[in-house]
């Protein structure tokens, strides 16, 4: 057992996946001599060659189709886009090709690649440095998409990526990063794709979140028990796509109230499906209206530092939000 | 740009509070700090200044409504600046996350007996009359916890059989069991479940409770309803929550008032020069302070985890007023002579009358003082002011024929009662007090 940061457990997984497999390679901007920006890779060509941790051009439309391509022909690429704001050229290739290969080919093609990218805002980082790209790939039927909160979940779930046999977007949580810290095992441990984790267990209300939203809903969970003696059920998500509607629907048939927090924009978010999945299957444990609490409406996130304050979710805005549903 | 008004939370545990008169008009120019209108809750009413200098845009709260704190009352702008009709200003609707949602709720409606998915499905299961369930939701909801806590209490008291005893040795209850007598009396044979009356919600919650049940007006009773005040609610709801939590015990001495009336005629006017007047109530307050220093388990809470004496003697003193009363509370009595008492107990009273006090003055007490001989009351046995454990009750003071040293002597005498809470206090412990108090006023100098 070690105490990691959220990005070193990413590059241990990337590390014991790379010897494990010698098919598993790694390419994207700087990930080689530069071991990445945020230094994911960091002493990975080293170990490894500069044929398994290629840098590659600035173009992430042929990160990916690069990708596809290594992994019909049987490899286990991990692609890495700096910024997921950087991903939309992208586009193109993840939906129309990673997605339907295997149902196009009716089985006979797969496309196992993982695309690893920083995602989220809070870290001054401006409107091409702070996007939250979730909700385009989460209305993709064909993806998995994996948010870790942990750096337990971070090194098992990349591990699972990794090891799928069909495409898996892994959003990292860039503020987390180094902020981040908790036990990993030093072992060879996988955390399966699916299923959501009870952060915190509680009996008033359920809040749904991932990602640094995840993190920072067990501090506000911690503080509304401490100060209010409200009693927060924390549901980290992590695997957003496919959505686990058990423990969702699970949580609030315990609790009855339901808020759902996320960082990005708030119209058409993630949220809303967790919203439509309580209403669906869930009308009858409601105790209360599902509220979200999101950023707002507006084209980015802002790049002045009170703005961007003003535009994220943080542990007291939620603590807020439970306490203003907690006494419906 | 516009400012918005918003109801303050007026001390702890003060959560609404009603619009009782708006002091401006919509369209009505006004200073920053100008009295904007009065805000009355359980337990003061005050007048709000206004926040921003301009004009008086939109109201949204209506005298006369109950709105939680937070919410927005009105906007302070520049003339000719637009909000909405209806709702709050456009930027606040969609800038507001939801964490300031009261403030997005202009008015919140009182509760109008809609229920949650859950609690609708829970009362058809289980046939429940939720009107008779103690909603501590807002705006006094009936929530699923609300309902999951009475069927528990439900389960408890419930007389049922164990489930040991088989069948056929219970009493049976469906139609077959009944004579043909009582079927014919009772056509409507249906055995709803229908809710009892709460019975110990009390602790849980000080903020909403009912005094249920109430039975409905028959027709044909001519009367008025006269609506209940906030004052009034909150009285009602204090009183029957004391008298659910606490065991009310009461001892009564009789005290000789001739000291204290002889130290009042020799100081009442060096007294009155300062400014004060030199009330018996004074000496009253300033004996009590001693005698719970001498017995500090009166100046103390109960709790779950044990007796909490509380540190300085904070003695609060029921003033009565026309449609209520209020009970505003001397600080720090131990600290005071008997002027700097007489001083406060003025000064409170007068602006408890003339309704100027501030919610911090009428918190923090840790005994009460009701001085109910004022209208002729010989004796009384008030109720305690939770989560006090005591409260002191002066009774009218008379010449009475007493029997000192076998002769006969007319001596000025008042009835004195302590009520305490038998939960913290016995009664030796209560004498205790009050001959600490008797011999501290029967022998003033």
């Amino acid at each position: 057992m070690t105490v990691m940061t959220l990005i070193d457990a990413i590059r241990a997984a990337m590390d014991e996946e790379m010897a494990r497999d010698p098919r598993v390679f790694i390419t994207g901007e700087d990930v080689g001599v530069r071991g990445g920006v945020f230094r994911a890779t960091q002493g990975l060509q080293a170990k490894y060659g500069a044929a398994r941790v290629i840098d590659s051009p600035l173009a992430e439309l042929s990160i990916v189709a690069i990708g596809i391509g290594a992994a019909l022909a049987e490899l286990r690429p991990i692609c890495e886009i700096q910024f997921a704001d950087f991903i939309h050229p992208a586009f193109n290739q993840i939906v129309n090709e990673a997605a339907k290969m295997y149902y196009r080919s009716n089985g006979q093609w797969r496309v196992p690649l993982t695309i690893r990218a920083p995602y989220g805002g809070g870290i001054a980082g401006g409107l091409y440095h702070s996007q939250s790209v979730e909700a385009f790939f989460a209305h993709v039927p064909g993806l998995k998409i994996v948010i870790p909160s942990t750096p337990h979940d971070a090194k098992g779930l990349l591990k699972s990526a990794v090891r799928d046999p069909n495409p898996v977007l892994f959003f990292e949580p860039k503020k987390g990063y180094r902020a981040i810290k908790g036990d990993v095992s030093d072992d060879d441990y996988t955390v399966p794709i699916g299923p959501a984790r009870i952060a915190r267990e509680g009996r008033d209300l359920s809040v749904f979140a991932y990602g640094m939203m995840a993190h920072y809903t067990v501090i506000a969970a911690e503080k509304v028990a401490r100060e209010n003696g409200i009693d927060a059920e924390v549901v980290d998500l992590r695997t957003l796509l496919p959505i686990d509607k058990e423990s969702i629907l699970k949580s609030v048939k315990k609790t009855g109230k339901a808020l759902i927090v996320y960082e990005d924009s708030r119209t058409m978010g993630y949220g809303a499906e967790v919203a439509a999945i309580l209403a669906d299957d869930g009308f009858e444990t409601l105790d209360a209206p599902i509220r979200r609490l999101t950023g707002y409406d507006i084209p980015a996130v802002p790049f002045n530092h009170d703005m961007q304050e003003f535009f994220m979710p943080n542990p007291d805005k939620i603590a807020d939000a439970i306490r203003e549903l907690a006494g419906y | 740009m516009t400012t918005q008004v918003i109801m303050p939370q007026l001390g702890e545990s003060v959560v609404e509070g009603t619009v009782s008169r708006w002091l401006k008009q919509e369209g009505d120019a006004i200073q920053e700090f100008e009295p904007l209108l009065e805000i009355s809750t359980d337990k003061v009413d005050t007048e709000i200044p206004a926040s921003a200098g301009g004009v008086l845009l939109k109201i949204y709260v209506q005298a006369g409504q109950t709105v939680e704190r937070g919410t927005l009352l009105a906007v302070i702008g520049a003339a000719g600046e637009i909000v909405g009709d209806d709702s709050p200003p456009v930027t606040a609707q969609h800038v507001l996350p939801t964490h300031q949602q009261p403030a997005v709720n202009a008015v919140p409606i009182a509760y109008n007996g809609q229920m949650t998915p859950v609690v609708a499905r829970m009362a058809a299961e289980h046939q429940l009359d939720l009107a008779a369930i103690n909603g501590t939701g807002r705006n006094g909801r009936v929530t699923k916890r609300d309902v999951e806590d009475y069927l528990e209490r439900d389960g408890i008291q419930d007389d049922a059989p164990t489930d040991d005893t088989p069948p056929w040795e219970r009493p049976g209850s469906g139609d077959l069991f009944k004579s043909t007598v009582d079927y014919e009396d009772q056509p409507q044979t249906e055995t709803a479940v229908t809710a009892r009356p709460t019975e110990s919600p009390l602790q849980k919650s000080n903020v909403d409770i009912r005094v249920h049940p109430v039975e409905a007006i028959p027709a044909g009773i001519d009367g008025e309803l006269i609506p209940l005040t906030a004052m009034r609610r909150a009285i009602a709801n204090h009183m029957v929550m004391s008298k659910h939590t606490s065991p009310h015990v009461t001892t009564v001495f009789e005290i000789d008032m001739s000291a204290v009336l002889k130290h009042r005629e020799a100081h009442k006017e060096s007294f009155a020069k300062q400014g004060v007047n030199l009330t018996l109530t004074a000496y009253f307050v300033s004996a009590a302070a001693d005698a719970l220093q001498t017995v500090p388990y009166l100046n103390a809470r109960w709790t779950d985890d044990g007796i909490y004496l509380v540190n300085g003697i904070h003695i609060g003193v029921a003033v009565a007023l026309d449609n209520g009363l209020i009970v505003p509370v001397i600080k720090n009595v131990h600290d005071l002579n008997l002027l700097g008492a007489a001083r406060a107990i003025n000064d409170l009273a007068t602006r408890a009358r003339e309704k100027k006090l501030k919610p911090e003055e009428v918190q923090g007490g840790t005994f009460s003082i009701t001085n109910h001989g004022v209208s002729g009351s010989l004796m009384a046995m008030p109720i305690i002011n939770q989560p006090q454990v005591g409260i002191l009750g002066i009774g009218m003071m008379e010449k009475r024929v007493k029997v000192i040293d076998d002769m006969i002597a007319i001596r000025p005498c008042v009835y004195t009662s302590l009520t305490f809470d038998h939960r913290v206090v016995d009664g030796a412990q209560g004498d205790t007090f009050m001959m600490t108090l008797k011999r501290r006023l029967e022998g003033w100098v």
